[in-house]
């Protein structure tokens, strides 16, 4: 018998061949699937005791403290910055506006390890264009240091801001604005009040996400730190450490303990992204 | 007769009260001030890294870039970089279509979950990307350790791991392009296509892929540069030989790790020129995209 879509009086409910169903399954089964599976399988493998022993290590809980600290320092420093280049881009006009726009995808579109590599160069203390500055006037050490981590993570987790709240700046209606000034609130007001809180689940949006790509990044990251224990060594270092070491058991447990991370990491940005879809409905229902 | 003609002053519109001047001083401060900030931030932490690249890799002048793009072992990692992209990105971009094509006109239970599950690689660490391949198929730790070491195949420290790692980190980007796209248009072209014959293959190929084109091509860009660029979890799984299972990030890496500087530039310095064309291109795609979404909304109305 023909396939339900070739009958004629099925038509109507087109039903698109299975083989891209199968495909998808498989591929995701292969790609995705079967090495979460390998890790969860290694992981209950060395149990539960076992697990939490070598989750809270000393170097372990050293090197979650330096890589969840420094991610919300530098998801931090972006949510501000981010706001203001997305504010610039959107509702200010200037010359290398363009220039600024493009370069925002930069850290997307550059390796990682070249993003290490010159980050190291610009900021180390010896000759970078401003490491040595730092370094000569303020005795601040920005290579191979915990600082040096936080620029890069700050590097690379930049667009995620700039790019989640530019949209909806730029749907703003600037009628709420004017209707905000003209019954009587000063600028400041209409920024809080009125323009921040339409904002803030990208905002939010934008900075989880950032922050869950910081505490992941490994490739900028390992070039610009030292990579000492207690230091500044970051849990992927750390991760790929005990791999070097043989230590299988260590490196699968704190890498499940990333992996359980990520996860949480994502539910949090789809629970925010769903919030802000909510109060954009109901924004736009009551307007 | 005479006509009074009236003065012109009259019709000026009425000055802002007193202190306007300055307030106006003020608001063009103000309005400079985030400008400025954008661009002092944005210049700090991204042109000048950037510029120190260029700056970096031509310091002796053209001829020693040139020399240093000649050294056997770079030309073994761009070779392998290559490779690499060679396989995961048409891989990934059949399972990006052939998953667009199955889930974005479906309406069923889980289809969110699904979607987050397509993304997850973004979340992931690639150092535990790396770590999950080398859990699986390690020939000593492996879960298919045995399988592998009976048929003798060489994934771990060789480049099947390289190019599954490297497909691991790139494959939602296309089905993530193109999904949106497909839910956005609706069923029609494709129904009067199989109500006037066309079979499940013309369909996709007249039909479904030329309504996405541009989405497609954009997310083929990123896959590309993402997959000539990744580091985190190839170099888990490389082994890192030089002149072997090196690819071109690793090289930049292993480079500078070994003081060879000016390699190590000169190497970053390509990879940066990739990055740099994947922009270019991005920026031409997102106008092609743009130009076809207006020419659709006129459509309806013609």
């Amino acid at each position: 018998m023909a396939p339900a879509w070739l009958r004629p009086g099925t038509l109507p409910n087109l039903k698109l061949p299975s083989w891209p169903w199968r495909f998808t399954w498989l591929y995701l089964g292969l790609v995705l699937f079967l090495p979460l599976g390998a890790i969860s399988l290694k992981a209950a493998g060395v149990g539960p005791a076992g697990f939490w022993e070598l989750a809270t290590t000393p170097e372990a809980i050293a090197s979650y403290q330096i890589s969840f600290g420094l991610a919300v320092v530098a998801s931090l420093i972006n949510g501000v910055f981010g706001l203001v280049i997305a504010w610039a881009l959107v509702r200010c006009r200037f010359p290398g506006q363009r220039l600024l726009d493009s370069l925002i995808d930069l850290p997307f579109a550059l390796p990682t390890a070249v993003a290490g590599l010159a980050l190291a160069a610009v900021y180390g203390s010896e000759n970078g264009w401003l490491g040595e500055p730092l370094y000569r006037l303020f005795g601040i050490k920005v290579a191979f240091s915990a600082i040096g981590v936080a620029v890069a993570m700050v590097f690379i987790s930049l667009p995620f801001v700039v790019r989640t709240v530019e949209p909806v700046l730029r749907s703003l209606e600037k009628e709420q604005e004017e209707a905000s000034w003209c019954l009587g609130a000063s600028q400041a007001q209409t920024f809080f009040r009125v323009v921040f809180p339409q904002l803030l689940p990208a905002l939010l949006g934008g900075i989880a996400q950032g922050f869950s790509r910081a505490v992941g990044e490994y490739g900028s990251v390992v070039m610009i730190s030292s990579n000492i224990p207690f230091v500044d060594l970051i849990t992927p270092t750390l991760i790929i450490q005990k791999l070097e070491e043989y230590d299988i058991d260590g490196a699968t447990v704190i890498g499940s303990v990333m992996l359980l991370f990520s996860l949480a990491s994502l539910l949090v940005i789809n629970l925010i992204q769903v919030w802000g879809q909510r109060y954009q409905a109901t924004s736009t229902a009551v307007g | 007769m005479t006509f009074v003609v009236p003065e012109l002053e009259i019709y000026e519109p009425p000055q802002p009260p007193k202190g306007g001047a300055h307030t106006n001083l003020g608001k063009k401060l103000a309005a400079a001030i985030i400008p400025l900030t954008a661009c002092l931030y944005v210049g700090l932490v991204i042109l000048a890294p950037a510029l120190s690249i260029v700056v970096q890799a031509f310091a002796k002048g053209i001829q020693p870039f040139l020399d240093n793009l000649t050294s056997p072992e770079l030309l073994s990692a761009i070779k392998m970089t290559l490779i690499t992209a060679a396989i995961a990105v048409p891989a990934n971009t059949i399972f990006g279509l052939a998953a667009a094509t199955a889930i974005a006109r479906k309406k069923f239970r889980g289809k969110a979950l699904l979607l987050s599950i397509i993304d997850l690689p973004f979340s992931i660490s690639p150092v535990v990307v790396g770590l999950m391949l080398v859990l699986l198929y390690s020939p000593s730790n492996g879960v298919f350790g045995g399988l592998i070491n009976s048929l003798g195949w060489k994934i771990i420290f060789s480049w099947p791991g390289i190019v599954m790692a490297t497909i691991i980190v790139t494959f939602p980007f296309m089905a993530r392009e193109v999904i949106p796209l497909l839910e956005e248009e609706g069923w029609e072209q494709e129904e009067a296509a199989k109500t006037l014959g066309a079979n499940n293959w013309q369909v996709f190929w007249m039909v479904t892929l030329p309504s996405v084109r541009w989405a497609a091509l954009y997310g083929l860009i990123l896959t590309t540069a993402r997959a000539l660029g990744e580091f985190g979890a190839v170099s888990v799984v490389s082994g890192n030989i030089r002149g072997e299972t090196q690819t071109l990030p690793l090289f930049v890496e292993d480079a500078y790790k070994q003081y060879q500087t000016e390699l190590a530039f000169g190497a970053a310095a390509v990879l940066g020129a990739v990055a740099l064309v994947s922009l270019l291109l991005k920026f031409a795609v997102e106008l092609l995209l743009e130009q076809d979404k207006k020419a659709q909304q006129i459509k309806p109305d013609a």
